[in-house]
């Protein structure tokens, strides 16, 4: 049951995401690319699987048994990925306020939709 | 030296001297002329003395390792035939190397002729020495790079820069087929080793990927050598420096094709498409190539245009697939090397001595240069196909040849008129070269008085032809035996009896050479007449230009097709992209599951709690909500934003993932202090009035597919989710890592044993990426602009400095200066505990929760907290942050840390720990690497500090926008202003 609330959670993330992602304005963008990291956070780290109160922390070194703990592999990845995602925000943050400044428009190509 | 090392010598002395070469003075002609000569004779030495171990039959060989795993090996290997070419690419590469000492002006920048030289004969030897095809491959293209820069050595000259890359595109691109026809051969002998190749020509011939491979093979060795339809980039790369052509369009690049094709010939030859292909595409290009020799104008054109029809004249006889038909290639390919080369130079010397190459401008020169003359006159004899000549021997050879028969058809039983008709066509171009150039009147307006060359500028041209006369008139004793090696090389057991003797009685192909031989001279003097009008370009081809054809295709691929490609596919605006990138995506998931089906697996499910379901209620109502407002309530949209990271944190730690909840929280907090820093710099976006009633229905038909877009991605994730969490968990190699994660890395948390132990070259990759980022986000905000609705001081401030105005008993900045004063002092206070809290994180991290990247933006927030309490001037007034400094510094720790393995012979950041006793503390864990996460700690504070602090010092720097400055203030106290 929770797979199903786990699942649901990483959809309604990922479609904000791509709703915002596919928005002319570059906050809407910045906004939508966070909520996309959540979601893909959250994936990298369910193909490890849900486990309830087995943090990989080794209670006794001595004699492991791998079946009591949860997946390690994928928390290492995602802990890196959270703190590379905050300086890419950091980063596309800064562009777009150049191009702010530059181009005078906080459309995504740097100026309104000709039309 | 052993002979293989003597091999490797061979190849890789040209390339040093090359590099030498090309460090030499603009001006030291003589030193690099004299290296260049010294460096190709060592190289011609070394080849000779090679030759009574390959006389003795079978290959010398050196092998070592390339790329193993793909069984790659580097190798080189001689036996008689290649080593007779290496004596050819040497030999005449020093006398070329002689040649060009004198032909080459001091004003040109004469080392790097010599240097693109030296490298080219490297990759010539490198050719004709490999032992492996695909290193042959390699060699070939670098062949067609240096001959590239050959050809193109005038670049100040258009017609030189065209002509090199003409020869660039059309012989790189046969050697890009030839690269896929090597590959396929490759594939079916399972081998790259030419010795291996050599012995499986049955298995290659009788396999499906026959006609494929020697399509693939014969496109790149027909493109190199000039045959046709590919002949057209010979005669423009006449404007390459005539020692150049003397070398590469005589001796050795043209020659690689028929050098291949001679190599292959024991695999390859002998069916019926390799009889049709290779023959047609000789005879055209023989017989194409002498017909236009006749009417060109240009001395080196002529040579080229007989280049192109002798090579066609090779590839023929090797199309024939008779052994006989093999040895009159081989010979010829030496004789026609000897001939032509000569005849290249006596060119460059007759257009050096009297400044011009244009044959209708030329005429009577035997009484200036009587010796070149009468040089030139022999060569051109050789190629002519006149008795007592080394031209004869061979062409006797090919009309024996012609004459036999071989697969019953038309083209076979043309062959020897056709022959006869070549032979005719040589003679006529031979006797224009002669007679238009050295007899007639005297020359009237020359650009210079003719003369006798230097002695050594004619000494490799005396060479060569008496090279010529020996061969043609004493054959067996010159000649004979290395042609018997090299022909024994090829065609091994098959070897058939020949005779090399000048005189073979009164027989069929006398008799057609004699034919021939008038036949040419009648020809010649019928064109007199119009040969005297001087048009340039044979008749009935004048309009059919290879080159218009080639730019014309050029012209239509890289840049029609390219425009029109863009223009219907292509877009510079981001929106359609990233639609087409996700619209992709979701297809692609599709498909599978059209295919296969949706089926939830077998694994139990955890148990259901009401309250997940609940948090994720919030949280999904905080995304939508967020993506709702991001528009225009960009603040509503952070705080939701926060929201979904907050339950996002609260997931982490409910599935058993405390490092990820702790870093996650830590993260969304310095996130959204970027943002909000970042809002200030953003104007705001007002929602006008009526603005979504107004939207057309344009708007609305892209909103409607944008948001079925975003639905599908979510239902697809949330079904690829939920068919994963129901499947069991593969055996993966976590097993490995949460068994070994104490008894190798000294730490229980396996987490962080994961990141700073097992997988720490991956970790610090990416300390890398963030140091790298932060110092692009610092260096972008150095020279930033802010919008100009932005540049007055925020509304608040506008407020709180009105009302400071107002009243006489308050200085403007008071009430800024009061702004949070409580909150500020407790976050003052807290410096030292979030520090503690830092230290604590850090040091547990290899045990417990916790770790180096976590305690990284924990002090990094500790600092910001300082800037947000009492503002930027006052912290950087007492406290010295260098956030480059705790960048580089940590950066620096992680490397060493890495570094330092090596001095107990472990590989890169293979850690090593202990437990240690400590007087009053106990047992600690000493484990390298903690020093390896203290890098990554203080790369991870450098960084967050860094790009938070250089976004908030834009509020103290004065923009570069027109403002009035602040009489009170003094400058920003950072590098910004500098």
């Amino acid at each position: 049951m929770m797979e199903i609330v786990f699942a649901l959670a990483v959809g309604i993330l990922t479609a904000s995401g791509v709703w915002l992602l596919l928005r002319p304005r570059t906050f809407q963008v910045i906004i939508g690319l966070s909520l996309l990291s959540y979601a893909v956070n959250l994936f990298i780290f369910g193909m490890g699987r849900l486990r309830v109160g087995a943090p990989p922390v080794l209670e006794n070194p001595e004699a492991v048994d791998p079946a009591l703990y949860a997946d390690p592999l994928p928390q290492a990845l995602v802990l890196t990925a959270i703190v590379i995602s905050f300086a890419t925000t950091a980063l596309f943050l800064v562009v777009l306020l150049a191009s702010r400044g530059l181009t005078g428009t906080d459309h995504v190509d740097g100026r309104d939709d000709p039309r | 030296m052993s002979s293989g090392m003597l091999l490797l010598a061979i190849v890789a002395l040209p390339f040093i001297g090359s590099l030498v070469a090309a460090f030499l003075r603009q001006d030291a002609r003589n030193g690099a002329a004299f290296l260049a000569g010294t460096v190709a004779l060592c190289a011609t030495v070394l080849t000779a003395i090679q030759y009574p171990a390959v006389h003795r039959g079978g290959a010398l060989r050196i092998s070592a390792e390339w790329l193993p795993t793909l069984g790659l090996d580097f190798t080189l290997r001689m036996d008689g035939f290649t080593w007779l070419f290496s004596m050819l690419v040497a030999g005449i590469g020093f006398l070329v190397a002689l040649y060009a000492r004198y032909y080459m002006s001091p004003a040109d920048p004469v080392p790097r002729f010599f240097a693109f030289l030296l490298a080219f004969m490297g990759a010539m030897l490198g050719i004709v020495l490999s032992g492996n095809l695909i290193q042959l491959v390699f060699f070939w293209e670098l062949t067609s790079l240096f001959s590239f820069l050959l050809i193109g050595y005038w670049h100040h000259n258009a017609s030189a820069r065209d002509g090199a890359r003409m020869a660039l595109t059309v012989t790189a691109t046969g050697g890009l087929c030839l690269l896929a026809g090597v590959l396929l051969i490759g594939h079916v002998v399972g081998s790259y080793d030419l010795d291996r190749v050599l012995a499986s020509g049955g298995t290659i011939r009788s396999s499906s990927l026959y006609l494929p491979t020697l399509i693939l093979v014969l496109l790149g060795a027909l493109t190199k050598s000039a045959q046709f339809p590919f002949h057209f980039w010979l005669p423009h790369a006449m404007a390459a420096p005539t020692p150049v052509s003397a070398y590469l369009h005589s001796a050795t690049m043209v020659k690689a094709g028929v050098f291949l094709l001679t190599l292959l010939w024991p695999v390859l030859s002998g069916t019926e498409a390799w009889f049709y292909v290779v023959v047609s595409a000789g005879l055209c290009t023989l017989l194409l190539g002498a017909y236009a020799a006749i009417f060109q104008q240009d001395l080196k054109g002529l040579l080229a245009y007989s280049t192109i029809s002798h090579l066609g004249l090779i590839t023929l006889l090797l199309g024939l697939s008779s052994p006989l038909a093999a040895v009159a290639a081989i010979f010829h390919t030496i004789n026609h090397a000897t001939f032509k080369a000569s005849l290249f130079m006596a060119a460059g010397i007759i257009d050096h001595e009297s400044g011009t190459r244009d044959i209708r401008r030329l005429s009577g020169l035997f009484r200036f240069m009587p010796i070149t003359a009468t040089l030139a006159m022999v060569a051109a004899a050789a190629m002519a196909g006149v008795p007592l000549l080394n031209g004869f021997l061979s062409k006797e050879m090919f009309f024996a040849e012609a004459a036999a028969f071989h697969v019953d058809s038309l083209l076979d039983h043309s062959l020897p008129y056709f022959a006869m008709l070549f032979s005719a066509f040589s003679v006529a171009y031979s006797l224009r070269f002669i007679h238009g150039v050295f007899f007639g009147p005297p020359p009237v307006d020359l650009p210079r008085t003719p003369h006798e060359p230097p002695h050594w500028m004619r000494f490799p041209v005396e060479f060569l032809v008496l090279a010529c006369l020996l061969v043609g008139i004493l054959p067996a004793m010159t000649i004979k035996p290395f042609l018997a090696t090299a022909v024994r090389a090829v065609l091994g057991p098959d070897t058939p009896y020949y005779s090399l003797a000048v005189w073979h009685g009164f027989n069929e192909p006398l008799l057609m050479s004699l034919i021939a031989l008038t036949g040419g001279v009648i020809l010649y003097w019928l064109l007199q007449g119009y040969l005297a009008k001087g048009i340039d370009g044979p008749p009935l081809m004048r309009r059919l230009k290879g080159q218009r054809i080639f730019e014309r295709v050029l012209v239509t691929l890289s840049w029609k097709w390219a425009r029109s490609l863009e223009r219907v596919v292509g877009t510079q605006r981001l929106q359609p992209q990233l639609r087409l990138l996700v619209g992709f995506a979701v297809l692609a998931a599709l498909w599978p599951l059209y295919r296969r089906g949706f089926e939830a697996g077998s694994r139990p499910g955890t148990a259901f709690d009401p309250a997940f379901l609940l948090l994720w209620i919030v949280g999904g109502l905080c995304a939508i909500g967020a993506a709702w407002l991001a528009k225009f309530h960009r603040l509503a949209a952070m705080v939701l934003l926060g929201g979904a990271g907050l339950v996002t944190c609260i997931t982490f730690v409910w599935f058993s993932a405390p490092d990820l909840a702790i870093t996650q929280l830590l993260v969304e907090i310095v996130t959204t202090v970027l943002i909000l820093l970042g809002l200030r710099w953003l104007p705001k976006r007002v929602e006008v009035m009526g603005e979504s009633l107004s939207m057309g229905a344009h708007d609305r038909m892209r909103r409607a597919r944008d948001l079925m877009l975003a639905v599908a991605a979510g239902t697809g994730m949330t079904l690829l989710v939920y068919a994963t969490l129901t499947r069991p968990l593969p055996n993966t190699i976590s097993r490995y890592f949460i068994e070994n994660a104490y008894s190798e890395g000294g730490g229980r948390n396996v987490v962080n044993v994961i990141l700073v132990d097992f997988r720490g070259f991956d970790t610090f990759g990416e300390v890398v990426v963030l140091a790298v980022v932060a110092i692009t986000i610092f260096s972008l905000l150095r020279r930033f602009r802010p919008a100009p609705e932005s540049l007055d001081a925020p509304e608040q401030q506008q407020v709180q400095d009105a009302y400071d105005r107002a009243r006489p008993d308050r200085a403007v900045g008071d009430t800024l200066a009061d702004y949070l004063t409580i909150p500020g002092i407790i976050m003052q206070w807290l410096f030292p505990v979030i520090i503690m809290v830092a230290i604590y994180l850090f040091l547990r991290g290899h045990d417990m929760p916790g770790g180096g990247f976590a305690a990284g933006v924990t002090m990094s927030i500790a600092i910001i907290l300082q800037y947000m309490a009492g503002g930027t001037r006052w912290v950087e007034a007492r406290l010295r942050i260098l956030p480059v400094s705790w960048i580089g510094l940590g950066l620096l720790c992680a490397a060493l840390t890495g570094v330092g393995a090596w001095a107990f012979g472990h590989p890169f950041l293979t850690s090593s720990f202990r437990y240690v006793d400590l007087p009053a503390i106990g047992k600690v864990p000493a484990a390298t690497a903690l020093l390896f996460d203290l890098g990554v700690f203080a790369v991870v504070v450098g960084s967050t500090v860094l790009i938070l602090v250089a976004l908030a010092h834009q509020s103290v720097r004065t923009p570069r926008a027109a403002r009035p400055p602040l009489p009170a203030e003094r400058p920003a106290p950072t590098k910004e202003n500098a």
